[in-house]
């Protein structure tokens, strides 16, 4: 925290505000003239290929076979209620990594040797779960242990796949986690602990509220990848979203269910992409203003990249 | 714990950050009330030392005893000494998240075991004291360095510490913002609070302290009350070392 540091005065605020806006999308200044010009370029560019692909030789056929209306119509409801298994595996397992993920994180943060089984611990699971593809963690948890067929397991294959896709995101989500811990100044631990707050304590009321904070933005990124990863568990026959639409598919000799499909995780990931921007972009901006409420050189955790596949 | 025995004594301080030996054997008591200003150049130690004492920073030799009590010894409580000792840093700490009354309260709430009514009397009052009791509800980066640091002054006040070290706490702020945290340390220091105080300040060191502590390459290389250590310097680094000061127009 600068000490000092101000707020910029109202009126400039906005005004920057705007130009950041507009600069985002690359419009630049220059006010209507730019945002006409801006207009009329995408309309040509995107108007010219629209043209080119529709009167190509075989466009009648791919229309036909991926974009048939009479298909869409009659598979379009049935995909969306498949969806609803997404949803809920989704949910669902969001709930259990937010809660592991914390724990697995806090363990690796444990100082003093008397720890290092649990660090080591905690390590090992982080590494090997995110070098596995996460195709062969759904298959080896959902196909494998069923088969083994212990007494006591559950057998039903949306347990195994809420297990899978949790041991898989625990993984990534407590490294965001851990960043988020270690992006919080010692000088705050050492605040904390100095007014007599133990370790537990200072975690607890200090750093984890500070850290959490942090790391919502990388947060989303991954809940995005996990929305799309649900898809994964069609493998161990889990009939959801994609599983439904290679049922309608074969049914219609048709692939237009695909596309059917394919929109329904554009209509609902893009709107989360566009706000992670939003908030990555606003964390941003507060830092450069200086009024970020963090501790120190204001420090955003980039998430780890996923790509469970 | 004997009333006659000093608020702190260190005997024999050792402390090293791998080969760099930053304290090389300190010997220092500290009457009860009584107010210690440490001087000395930047990297002298001073910050070591104090959070040596606030056990911040584990020691490599030597003993540190609180009102006849050996915080050193093995096996002691850390969590019981530290309430024991308040420490205020040069970039205040306070915790950005929570509320200017929340940053008071937390401590004795979760440590003393206080009621959140009685916590937050306890922090209203002190804030009342200091004139910010209408910000104890802002979230500290709405505060000047002035009101932050005086806010991270009232933190550890409200421990009720029998001993408050205090790290350069003028030296972030902007110079007109130096006599509001100095004029709350001098009311401190009138009510009798013992106080180690690292600073550059050399004038309020001189008006405030019972005595003045010269460290130089982690010794004590001279202590005496102000009006000898300023008028008249024993030492020739001492001597140096304020004549340093004077050219810099800081005393
Ligand atoms: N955590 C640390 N690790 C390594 N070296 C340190 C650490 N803290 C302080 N030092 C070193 O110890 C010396 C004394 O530092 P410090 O106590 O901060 O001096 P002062 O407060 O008098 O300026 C400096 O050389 C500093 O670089
Ligand atoms: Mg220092």
């Amino acid at each position: 925290m600068t000490p000092g540091a101000e707020r910029p005065p109202g009126r400039a605020r906005v005004a920057a505000d705007r130009r950041r806006r507009r600069s985002r999308l690359g419009i630049g200044e220059g006010g209507g003239r730019a945002l006409v010009v801006a207009a009329v370029s995408t309309l040509i560019v995107f108007g010219g290929l629209g043209l080119v692909v529709v009167n190509a030789p075989g466009w009648p056929q791919v229309q036909d076979k991926f974009l048939n209306g009479r298909v869409f119509a009659e598979s379009f409801p049935l995909i969306v209620s498949a969806f609803w298994v997404n949803v809920r595996l989704f949910l669902i397992a969001e709930v259990f990594i937010l809660i592991l993920a914390m724990v697995v994180a806090v363990a690796r943060s444990l100082p003093g040797p008397a720890f290092f089984p649990v660090r080591l611990l905690a390590t090992i699971y982080v590494d090997v779960f995110r070098a596995l593809p996460g195709v062969l963690v759904i298959f080896i948890l959902g196909l494998g242990i069923p088969s083994l067929r212990i007494p006591g397991l559950p057998a039903d294959p949306f347990i195994w796949a809420v297990v899978a896709l949790t041991l898989l995101y625990t993984a990534y989500v407590s490294e965001v986690y851990r960043a988020g811990i270690e992006s919080v100044h010692p000088s705050q631990e050492a605040a904390a602990r100095s007014l007599g707050l133990n370790r537990g304590q200072a975690l607890q009321y200090v750093l984890l509220p500070q850290a959490v904070r942090r790391v919502i933005p990388p947060l989303l990124n991954d809940f995005i990848g996990l929305q799309k990863d649900t898809a994964l568990v069609s493998f161990i026959g889990v009939v959801e979203i994609f599983r439904q639409s290679q049922i309608r598919q074969a049914g219609a000799f048709n692939f237009t269910p695909f596309f059917a499909t394919a929109l329904v995780f554009l209509i609902v990931t893009i709107p989360l992409a566009r706000s992670v921007d939003w908030l990555l972009a606003r964390e941003r901006n507060r830092r450069v203003a200086g009024v970020n409420p963090g501790v120190g050189p204001g420090v955003t955790v980039a998430g780890p990249t996923v790509g469970a596949r | 714990m004997t009333g006659s025995a000093p608020a702190l004594r260190i005997e024999g301080l050792h402390k090293s950050f791998g080969d760099l030996a930053v304290l090389r054997g300190i010997d220092l008591d500290v009457a009860q009330h009584e107010v210690v200003c440490l001087i000395g150049s930047s990297g002298s130690g001073k910050s070591t030392l104090l959070r040596c004492i606030n056990l911040l920073e584990p020691i490599d030799a030597g003993r540190i005893v609180i009102e006849g009590d050996e915080i050193t010894a093995k096996g002691v409580d850390v969590n019981r000494i530290r309430r024991r000792i308040g420490i205020v840093f040069q970039a205040y700490n306070l915790f950005p998240h929570l509320r200017v009354i929340d940053n008071v309260s937390l401590a004795p709430r979760k440590v003393l075991g206080l009621s959140r009514a009685a916590a937050e009397a306890r922090a209203t009052e002190l804030l009342d004291r200091i004139g910010l009791a209408d910000k104890a509800r802002e979230y500290p980066d709405r505060l000047s360095g002035g009101q932050q640091q005086r806010v991270a002054i009232v933190r550890a006040l409200a421990m009720q510490p029998d001993l408050l070290l205090l790290d350069e706490i003028t030296s972030a702020l902007d110079p007109e913002l130096v006599a509001e945290v100095l004029n709350l340390i001098r009311e401190l220091a009138g009510n009798g609070m013992t106080m180690l105080i690292a600073t550059h300040e050399m004038s309020f060191a001189r008006e405030i302290a019972s005595r003045v502590c010269f460290l130089d390459a982690g010794r004590i290389l001279e202590i005496g009350p102000p009006a000898e250590m300023f008028s008249a310097p024993r030492q020739p680094r001492t001597q140096q070392f304020l004549q340093r000061v004077i050219d810099a127009g800081r005393l």
